[in-house]
């Protein structure tokens, strides 16, 4: 890794067109809610609609839906953001969801929760009777988040149709549904990981500690850094040692892998980025599944 | 940093995905797991070379049928510039696709395969780029590795084109011929040494030297209200700004403006990004204005200066591409959105449908079906503040919506 790396500038125009796809939200729309999971991306998407509504405070709440494998950090951070702020925040729990008996939880050695989360979210959306809800998904992250509209359609039971995808425009963004449905809305669809990373750094946006490197307890596991946690079930070769690190992306603790790396500040973690051979889902487990896994939970419900 | 837009448009098997993940390739945009999850896939489907298009073809029935259905956004970039392509299916509702994937392209190309020439897609694709005045359109004339790179093949597709392009209405858009292979990488990324003859730029350094921007700034400006901001907090406790993406001109601090259609007077008093604030606002930029009086001015609403008022319309003439698999006839009523303006809409008159290959206009038509383009007049409950789109692109479509589903079924280009 050279020291000589050139840092691209943040495209602005990005920014504008996120703004806008914020303010159209939150007219279009009675019920909105920010899906916030503590990952960089949220994070992007709270600073945005900061900045689309001020000097008003941001006009609809955050909703976290808990698996409870979080990282600690990630919550701590969260409840810092809120406090920051002064945002809303509504937390779901999958845990409430399985003592309900409404899902089961996994078994085995790639036992995670991030599926399970789903059925939370749908039942958030239906308490709460949010008709909109935006998500931090982008384009250049998964092959059927590419072909995904920015208003994206979901019917009575929060499923998506990719046949079935309403024409989008120049920037004129129908936000019209019919009851029961909702629409999950994507204000950084066009951003890639890289853009999210320049834009944390001009506008010296916090994020939680564990993106930067770290010594951490883990175990290997086909060929990847997995964070060894009380949630992850392993077997008994997989012995865990201590590793530096850091995460590229923060999802769960079962299902996020980490990266041997000692960037501490973003200026490393964006030539790090730049030079990276792998991309930023290979880190994801739950991707790793089929060919299709994320085009599967989509349709489901997952956003 | 700025941002480029590409559509590209071709016919099946023209060489699109691969010239595509070509240009992935040459400015380093594909990682080592991306290719290599191509090249197990290429396998499992028993081709013996790394099939890009499995880069953009995205859904399970996309891969099981071969065949790509909906528009993919795919992103590079190189020191200078990020692009965005939306890529188009080439045969499967192609003008729905189409426009949607090249509704905001500065860009568009064109795929010709060099042994074929001109074919009826091509009238298709063309005719699109017309109609959404795209400003360039490179088009690649792929496969000349097939024609052992004779420039003699070449001009003749050439010709081909210039025939085409000498019976468009939209004269201004620069059109560049650039003979390619991106099966082997000649004039994609870099230039082609087999083809000495060809003195033009590469398909990327094309791209990387068009300039496209300035010119919406030089228009008169329309500021569509999106949001009236009102924090009514002890600090801001007399605040009241206007929200909104200034979709054409440039807005200065004590500009005098006008609100349409209340047509009420006023100043800019502030434009605000966030915290900052700034004394003009350009075209694409997310603002907050404030005005120096009270007046009425909500969203649907436009802020224009005095000197440039458009006139509000309440009867819109407009061409209109149906997007829909139910036909737009002439007495229905719609919902129409022109920006963040949505108002109640009735079709009065349905004048005739183009046929897209020799453009000629067929009069007298029932209705306009899936993917045909027609001459249509609108009547609006209340008035829309718009300029034609020959005039002003960013200001001059509208959508329309079915009352009953809630879809966007058309989408119309104001004469």
């Amino acid at each position: 890794m050279s020291i000589t790396t050139t840092i691209p500038a943040f495209p602005r125009m990005l920014e504008d067109e996120s703004i806008y796809i914020m303010r159209e939200v939150a007219a279009q729309f009675e019920k909105p809610a920010l899906l916030f999971s503590g990952g960089k991306d949220s994070i992007t998407l709270v600073r945005l609609a900061q900045k689309a509504f001020w000097p008003g405070k941001i006009p609809f709440p955050l909703l976290h839906v808990d698996t409870g494998h979080n990282f600690p950090e990630t919550i701590e951070f969260r409840d810092w953001l809120v406090r920051e702020t002064g945002a809303e925040l509504i937390v779901r729990y999958v845990q409430d969801s399985i003592d309900a008996g409404k899902v089961k939880e996994e078994t085995g050695k790639y036992a995670s929760r991030n599926v399970l989360q789903t059925v939370t979210l749908l039942d958030a959306i239906e308490e709460f009777k949010f008709d909109a809800c935006i998500g931090g998904a982008r384009r250049d992250e998964e092959k059927a988040r590419a072909k995904e509209r920015i208003f994206s359609v979901r019917d009575d039971f929060g499923q998506w149709n990719p046949k079935k995808q309403r024409p989008e425009l120049f920037d004129v963004l129908n936000g019209k549904i019919n009851l029961g449905e909702n629409v999950r809305v994507f204000p950084i669809s066009n951003w890639t990981e890289l853009d999210v990373w320049t834009y944390i750094k001009e506008e010296g946006i916090a994020i939680p500690s564990i993106y930067y490197t770290h010594k951490r307890n883990v175990i290997e596991r086909d060929g990847m850094i997995w964070p060894h946690s009380e949630f992850l079930n392993t077997t008994e070769e997989e012995v865990p040692f201590e590793e530096i690190v850091r995460f590229r992306t923060v999802g769960d603790m079962t299902c996020t892998a980490a990266v041997a790396s000692t960037a501490n500040n973003i200026d490393d973690i964006i030539r790090e980025i730049l030079s990276a051979k792998i991309s930023e889902r290979g880190a994801r487990i739950d991707d790793k599944r089929s060919e299709a896994a994320m085009e599967q939970r989509k349709k489901e419900g997952y956003f | 940093m700025d941002i480029v837009r590409i559509a590209t448009a071709g016919s099946v098997d023209d060489g699109k995905s691969t010239l595509i993940g070509r240009l992935l390739y040459e400015t380093n945009s594909i990682t080592q797991d991306k290719l290599e999850a191509i090249e197990r896939a290429s396998k499992r489907r028993g081709v013996d070379y790394t099939d890009l298009s499995l880069l953009t073809d995205g859904l399970i029935a996309e891969r099981e049928q071969g065949i790509t259905i909906d528009v993919a956004h795919i992103y590079f970039s190189t020191p200078k510039r990020k692009y965005i392509i939306a890529d188009t299916p080439g045969h499967f509702e192609y003008t729905r696709n189409m426009i949607t994937g090249a509704s905001n392209a500065q860009v568009a190309i064109i795929l010709i395969d060099a042994r074929n020439g001109i074919v009826e897609q091509t009238h298709r694709h063309f005719y699109i780029t017309q109609l959404l005045r795209i400003p360039y359109v490179i088009v690649c004339i792929n496969k000349m590795d097939l024609v052992n790179y004779t420039e003699q093949q070449f001009e003749v597709v050439k010709e081909q084109f210039q025939e085409l392009f000498s019976k468009a209405n939209y004269k201004d858009q620069h059109i560049q011929f650039i003979p390619a292979s991106s099966l082997y990488g000649d004039n994609i990324a870099v230039r082609s040494k087999q083809m000495p003859w060809f003195e033009g730029p590469s398909i990327l350094e094309f791209l990387e030297n068009i300039e496209w921007h300035s010119q919406e700034n030089q228009l008169p400006a329309r500021f569509p209200v999106q949001y009236v901001i009102r924090p009514r907090s002890e600090q801001w406790h007399d605040f009241r700004g206007f929200a909104g993406k200034l979709s054409s001109g440039v807005f200065r601090k004590g500009d005098v403006v006008v609100a349409m259609p209340s047509l009420q007077e006023s100043t800019i008093a502030g434009i605000h990004r966030f915290e900052e604030e700034i004394e003009e606002a350009e075209s694409g930029d997310s603002v907050v204005v404030t005005l120096s009086s009270e007046i009425d001015l909500s969203r649907g609403d436009m802020l224009v200066k005095k000197e440039q008022q458009p006139e509000p319309l309440k009867e819109i003439s407009a061409q209109v591409c149906w997007l829909d698999h139910t036909p737009l006839k002439a007495g229905k009523n719609y919902l129409l959105q022109h920006g963040s303006n949505r108002v109640k809409a009735k079709v009065t008159n349905l004048f005739s449908s183009i046929n897209v290959l020799d453009y000629q206009t067929i009069d007298g038509v029932e209705e306009i079906g899936l993917n045909e383009i027609g001459y249509i007049s609108v009547k609006t409950a209340r008035p829309v503040i718009a300029d034609s789109y020959a005039s002003n692109r960013n200001n001059g479509t509208f959508i329309l919506i079915d009352e009953g589903s809630n879809s966007t079924v058309g989408v119309g280009f104001i004469s």
